[in-house]
């Protein structure tokens, strides 16, 4: 059981060469962090070779970098970067990949083709980040309201909002029927 | 003797006639007793066949990803509690494990087997009110009335050890905020003498129950494939048989000092997903009977106190414990984590939570990811209720037991 990482990130380094970034690991997890050109074929090799087979998608999320601290900005080339928590039920262990995303063009390829869980999860990163999936089936909000402006969990949204309390639309006087 | 004659829909009613063959759009919540929560579906039925479904959620947006990048670790506790409504102490438990995983500390035993306790009680709280609201969703209201009875009894022990009945924020980073009261054995105890016997009573109303089948057997059944591609975790992905429970495959706490099966069902229906949690909550009260066996004395709390607060006593007489003290509450100063990044997940009662922190090294986390296993299970529902009936959409809704606050976060 488990999953020769060691031979992996050989394998990862032949095949992708100069899309692999780094590899970090901390407390027994490893992470993958790469650039987010060819991230599709980097995920369908982790979810297809025999040696690691992860079918599960975990979780999709996102991390922003705005504010990191400079001793962590090395490892944090672009300001966006999109985690994917890969689990392998064969081999019971766990992946991170980490592809990172510029501000501008904040884009990515979506991953909905590879697993269904990245439909919903890549909806709540675009939601939530303004991050845009080229080739997404659906890519509409999906917590927030469809008219709404603005990305609350980017690090340059203040907390308490834009004042959309404050300028929520109201009646002034009781409509017409 | 009765005839039958054809008759000329046209002629009858001639709106109706105009349907024969479109579909119409109508709505499922957010305001209807079997959504159980804010959540909308969308949907479009040709007659009382679902064409299309389209589930709108985030009604109970609340923000909890942001607002943890503002709060301190212990704060977020609390922010826990709001996540699943319905096991919170599961949530508890699941987001101080990632914490220590994170900081590298480890719990004494004595708060590893009182947190397996109550994480599994809270689970028999949950799905005990699952069972009983599937029931009653199908008609049956009986089994709804009498899994109440048995929550308000578990929410009687979590208040005896907690203070609270809902918002429980029983952990702390380290530990938990209190050892349990002297009478806790004898409560917990009084209360598996008598849980198994309901079980016996709803399996014996329900389980052969001819139209509780009628309703659940090959209703919204996924296949191993889909639920695997999906991210299905928890009761609805063992039903479908894929026996991964992260108890078992990555054990946490003292659950692998402790014996249990992990019950799976090939069908991927409703009715499967009923059984197993039906099994489920008997290998929980296993479990529970065995850490109260097991449960040794000593300190509930890690002994470090960079992280955990001293006992009180010391802080009055002891300069260290003072610092300490001061050190941990203290805005600004606060308890230091690696600056790294962890993910950390438990079985909760609806699937694998997780919990992805990204720490800087300041007392706030930088950001923090709840892996909700509610949002990844709805996902499936418009695939689930693909063709089928209106009211089988119901019957898969209440077996997905879907918490909105955990799925809008």
């Amino acid at each position: 059981m488990g999953i020769d990482f060691k031979a992996l990130q050989e394998t990862v380094k032949q095949r992708f060469g100069e899309q692999v970034l780094a590899w970090s690991e901390f407390r027994g997890q490893y992470g993958l962090h790469v650039k987010s050109g060819r991230i599709v074929e980097v995920l369908r090799f982790l979810r297809d070779d025999p040696a690691t087979k992860f079918v599960m998608l975990t979780d999709v999320t996102c991390v922003d970098g705005l504010k990191l601290p400079e001793t962590m900005e090395q490892g944090f080339p672009e300001r966006f970067a999109v985690v994917y928590h890969l689990y392998s039920l064969e081999h019971n262990d766990r992946l991170r990949v980490k592809a990172f995303v510029p501000e501008d063009p904040c884009e990515i390829d979506s991953a909905a083709g590879l697993w269904a869980a990245a439909n919903w999860g890549e909806r709540e990163v675009f939601d939530l980040f303004g991050i845009n999936f080229r080739g997404h089936p659906d890519l509409r909000r999906i917590l927030m309201p469809a008219n709404y402006e603005g990305h609350p969990l980017r690090k340059d949204y203040p907390l308490k909002g834009r004042g959309e309390r404050d300028n929520f639309p109201k009646y002034t006087e009781i409509p017409e029927a | 003797m009765a005839t039958t004659e054809s008759v000329d829909i046209r002629k009858v009613a001639p709106n109706a006639a105009k349907a024969v063959g479109s579909t119409i759009q109508m709505n499922l919540g957010p305001q209807h007793p079997a959504t159980h929560g804010t959540l909308r579906f969308k949907l479009e039925v040709s007659g009382e066949t679902i064409v299309k479904c389209d589930p709108e959620i985030g009604f109970l947006h609340t923000g909890f990803e942001k607002l943890g990048e503002y709060r301190n670790y212990n704060q977020f506790v609390v922010i826990t509690d709001r996540a699943n409504y319905l096991s919170p102490l599961n949530n508890n438990i699941g987001f101080a494990i990632a914490c220590e995983d994170l900081f590298g500390i480890t719990v004494p035993p004595r708060g590893q087997y009182l947190r397996v306790i109550m994480a599994e009680l809270s689970r028999l709280a949950d799905h005990v009110v699952s069972v009983g609201l599937q029931a009653m969703d199908l008609g049956a209201f009986s089994a709804m009335l009498w899994t109440f009875i048995e929550r308000e009894k578990l929410y009687d022990i979590f208040e005896a050890v907690t203070g609270a009945r809902l918002t429980t924020s029983w952990t702390r980073v380290g530990g938990i905020f209190r050892d349990v009261p002297a009478d806790f054995e004898t409560l917990v105890r009084g209360f598996l003498a008598k849980f198994p016997a309901l079980l016996d009573e709803i399996e014996l109303m329900l389980s052969r129950n001819k139209i509780f089948m009628d309703r659940t057997v090959g209703v919204s059944a996924l296949t191993k494939e889909q639920a695997v591609s999906y991210g299905v975790t928890g009761p609805v992905l063992r039903a479908t048989g894929v026996p991964y429970d992260v108890r078992r495959a990555k054990p946490y706490l003292c659950y692998s000092d402790l014996k249990f099966d992990v019950p799976i069902r090939n069908e991927g229906d409703v009715y499967a997903r009923y059984l197993v949690r039906m099994e489920e909550m008997r290998q929980s009260v296993r479990i529970v009977e065995q850490a109260l066996d097991k449960l040794p004395d000593g300190p509930v709390n890690s002994v470090d106190h960079k992280v955990t607060l001293p006992p009180k006593e010391m802080v009055y007489w002891d300069m260290e414990s003072l610092i300490h003290h001061f050190k941990i509450v203290m805005p600004g100063h606060g308890i230091k984590p690696p600056q790294n990044e962890i993910y950390s997940s438990t079985e909760a009662p609806n699937g694998e939570l997780g919990f992805y922190i990204v720490s800087d090294g300041t007392g706030l986390p930088y950001r923090i990811r709840i892996r909700p296993p509610s949002f990844y299970n709805l996902a499936t529902f418009p695939l689930q209720t693909q063709n089928g009936l209106l009211s089988d959409a119901v019957a898969s809704l209440s077996s997905l037991n879907i918490i909105a606050g955990e799925l809008d976060r």
